[in-house]
Formats: structure tokens, sequence, C-alpha cells
């Protein structure tokens, strides 16, 4: 059985069901009914649910609950310094550490959050907000967000983030220091003369390869690319997709060599590649990509996926894979992404996708 | 001593009550006092700049206040979400 947190404009909705069945999970759940939740997390180790909601009224809060259904409780110290000129707009994602009890969670402007008792208090990473640089960070269309973070399996003190559109920042030290990652990244919306060197970079999406901790893979703002040297440099991979504009990317825990994209027609046009809503695999860590669209909308579907709508589920072999889109379509595939089923229909727009198997 | 009268979901977390008196010579001094009072509604009406949120409307007297807006002992002030949406 697979629990599927699908978070979007009007709420958290909790879907659950077998994706070797290959039809619809069962609706459980729904929490923050006409709320915008932008991401939710349950963490595997405590069972604890938190959850991102960004009130129009009330601003940004995290929420945690051990049910869904029942009551959650505001987390404390998701906020800014008080008596600044910023004000915190959103929290984009939330994952788990390596650390017993450690929670991340990255927003708006640009903004590293930590836990250490499993989401219930939270303090800004102060190096990161203080970092020199920060003044010249620039915001993408979504704001200055602070949307991945990948640990480092087994080395807590490890961690890579990434900023839209401030690029990738590295830490060895639990984030008491911070550098920059961004060798070989590629601004094609920038002047010609200023598309190398520059720190502008708009990261879409960033996610580490379990086994192979060192290589993680990207998804920018045109362009997909690899780091195999955990973050430090990067080389483009997205030769052979319909289009290598996207935004969330996906990797099989059980293959370092596996990655998973979905193309969206140019940054111009942002719906699903050539009318048809597909997947797109490589098995060889991005020196060739094949179509993986059996059972998805094969005409006429110009859907658009978030950044965080897309995501795995298990352990490998194979893996699960979940998207939803804005349509407030989901859909899944319980073989690695060969056969895909509609998870769920007519939901609102969706904003992110976890899930728990 | 001005009133300050709040809806749902702020009324929850100042104890369950509607209306509250406060001290303040400012909109915004009576916001900080009501922080202080209920500090499950920090950040819930201003945000950390120290401004009342952007779909949060606050009346002095049924007129339209900011945060600099004087406020007499006398002022009755409701803090009301905007109409907006989407």
């Amino acid at each position: 059985m697979t629990e599927l947190l699908v978070a979007s404009k009007k709420g958290l909705f909790v879907l659950e069901g077998d994706p070797a069945a290959g039809q619809p999970f069962e609706l459980t759940s729904r929490a923050f009914a006409g709320e915008p939740v932008e991401y939710a997390l349950r963490d595997q180790r405590s069972g604890r649910l938190i959850a991102a909601v960004t009130s129009a009224f009330h601003g940004p809060k995290l929420w945690y609950a051990d049910d869904p259904s029942g009551d959650w409780d505001q987390a404390d110290g998701i906020a800014l310094p008080e008596g600044g000129d910023a004000a915190l707009q959103r929290i984009w994602v939330i994952v788990a550490g390596e650390a017993d009890g450690m929670l991340y969670a990255g927003g708006d402007p640009g903004v590293l959050f930590e836990s250490r008792d499993g989401g219930v208090t939270w303090e800004l990473n102060r190096a990161l907000w203080d970092h020199p640089s920060r003044s010249s960070w620039q915001p993408g269309g979504g704001g200055l967000c602070l949307h991945s973070i990948v640990p480092w399996p087994g080395e807590p003190d490890k961690l890579a983030v990434a900023v839209s559109a401030a690029g990738v920042w590295l830490t060895d030290d639990r984030g008491a220091s911070w550098r920059r990652g961004n060798a070989g990244l590629i601004g094609r919306y920038l002047p010609e003369e200023d598309q190398t060197g520059s720190d502008d970079l708009c990261v879409h999406s960033l996610q580490r390869a379990p086994l192979q901790p060192e290589r993680i893979f990207m998804q920018f703002h045109g362009g997909v690319y690899r780091s195999d040297d955990a973050g430090e440099s990067w080389i483009e991979i997205g030769s052979g997709l319909p289009s290598d504009f996207g935004f969330p990317i996906a990797v099989d825990p059980a293959d370092p060599e596996s990655v998973f994209v979905i193309p969206l027609n140019a940054d111009s046009d942002r719906v699903s590649a050539e009318g048809r809503m597909c997947v797109y695999e490589s098995r060889d860590a991005g020196a060739n990509w094949s179509a993986r669209g059996a059972g998805l909308p094969s005409e006429h579907a110009y859907l658009t996926v978030l950044r965080q709508a897309f995501c795995r589920a298990g352990d490998g072999a194979p893996v699960e894979l979940y998207f939803g889109a804005t349509s407030g379509d989901v859909f899944g595939s319980g073989d690695g992404g060969a056969n895909w089923f509609t998870v769920a229909d007519r939901l609102a727009p969706v904003h992110a996708v976890t899930a728990v198997h | 001593m001005a009133r300050v009268r709040v809806r749902e979901p702020l009324k929850k977390l100042a104890d369950g009550q509607a209306e509250h008196i406060f001290d303040g010579a400012t909109v915004a001094e009576l916001l900080r006092a009501f922080e202080q009072t209920y500090p499950a509604l920090r950040g819930w009406i201003l945000d950390e700049r120290g401004r009342i949120r952007r779909h949060i409307n606050v009346f002095v007297n049924g007129e339209r206040g900011t945060e600099d807006t004087a406020v007499t002992p006398a002022a009755l002030i409701d803090v009301l979400p905007a109409i907006s949406g989407g």
C-alpha cells in the first residue's frame, strides 16, 4: 500500500492505494480545506506529517500532525528575524535530514530552516541568511525560492541546496558555512557574454542518487545536468529530450544511472511537450533518453507539472513514480514508468506530491 | 483602552474571545500588544517587518487604517480578512 500526499491550491489530499492494481487511489482525507498547501511530507522515521501552508491572509506556516484527519499544530520558529526588511513568503519544500529528528525546510526569500525535534520547532540557518552575497541574489519567476534540499545518506554534515535563481549551495559542516556549486551551468536566458560564469542561475530541481551520493541530477531553466562530484561541477545531459525545459526531476534509489524528467515545451510555453503527457527516462545517467508514456494522455494534453509535483516511492526494483498537474490530475506508475495509471483526477491544482510506500 | 475585534481563525488563537482591550497610540502598537498577550497570534496579522499582512484589512472606527493610524482610547479596531482569493 502506498500513501500519497497531494498538496494543492485548495488543501492537502491524502490518497492510498496499491500501484500494482493500476486503479485510482482512495481519497482518505483532506486537510486545510481551501488553503494553499505548498508541500507535505510524512517523516518515515517518526510517522509525523509536516505540511507547509501559505494562507493568503495570515502568511506561511508549518503544521504537524500524526493523523491528517485530526488536529494539526503550528510549528514554532518559521519566520525571519523581526524588524528587518524582509518577510517570509512561502515554504517550498520539507526534507528529512540524516541526523536523528533532523528536518529541513526551504523557502522564499532563499532561506533554510532546520528542526532538530522532528518538526515541532525550527531555526533559521544563519550562515546562509547572512551570506555576504545575498544582496545580489536574483529571484526567479516563483520568487527567491530555496526549493531543493538534498542530504547525503549517512553524512549529516553534508548538504546541497538550490535557490532559484541563486544557484547551488554546498555545505560540509552541517550548514555552518556555504559555498557555491555552479561550475558548468549555463544560463541561456542571460546575455551571451554572461551565460558562463554567472551566479544568476535558475535551478529548478535537484535530486541525489542515494547509492552514489556524489551524483546529483538537476533540472535547470533550460538544460538537464548531472554532477559526479557532489555538486561542485555539472555536465549537460539533456540531449535527446524533446525539450530540456521542465521543473521536477526524479531518480531511482536502486540505480544511480537512472533519472526521470517531465519535459515541458519551453519557458514560454510551460505545458507537456508536443501536446502529450510523457515522462522521459534515462538508464545511463543521461546519455540516452526514452519516452515513458504508456497510460498517460497521448494527444491534446497540455498539462503543467510544477517542480515539487513529481516523486518516487519505495526502494526501487521497480521504483514507484507519481506526479500531479495543475489540471488536478495525478498519475502513477508501479513499474518504474513503464506503465501509468490515473491515481486521481479533478483535484485542485497540484503543487506537490510526496509518497510513502 | 481601545477595543480590538477579530474573527476566526484569529479568535481561536486569542483564547476564543472576539473582543479585546489594549493600550496603544497607533494600530501597530495595539497589534503588538495583542501579539504579546496571545503569542500564538505572532505572524498572523503583522509580518516580520511589522507590516500588516497584504490581505488583512484593519479598520479604525470603520475607516481603513494602516500601521501608523492613530487610535484613541475609545477607538474600535476591526481586524478582518480582505476580500481576496482565487
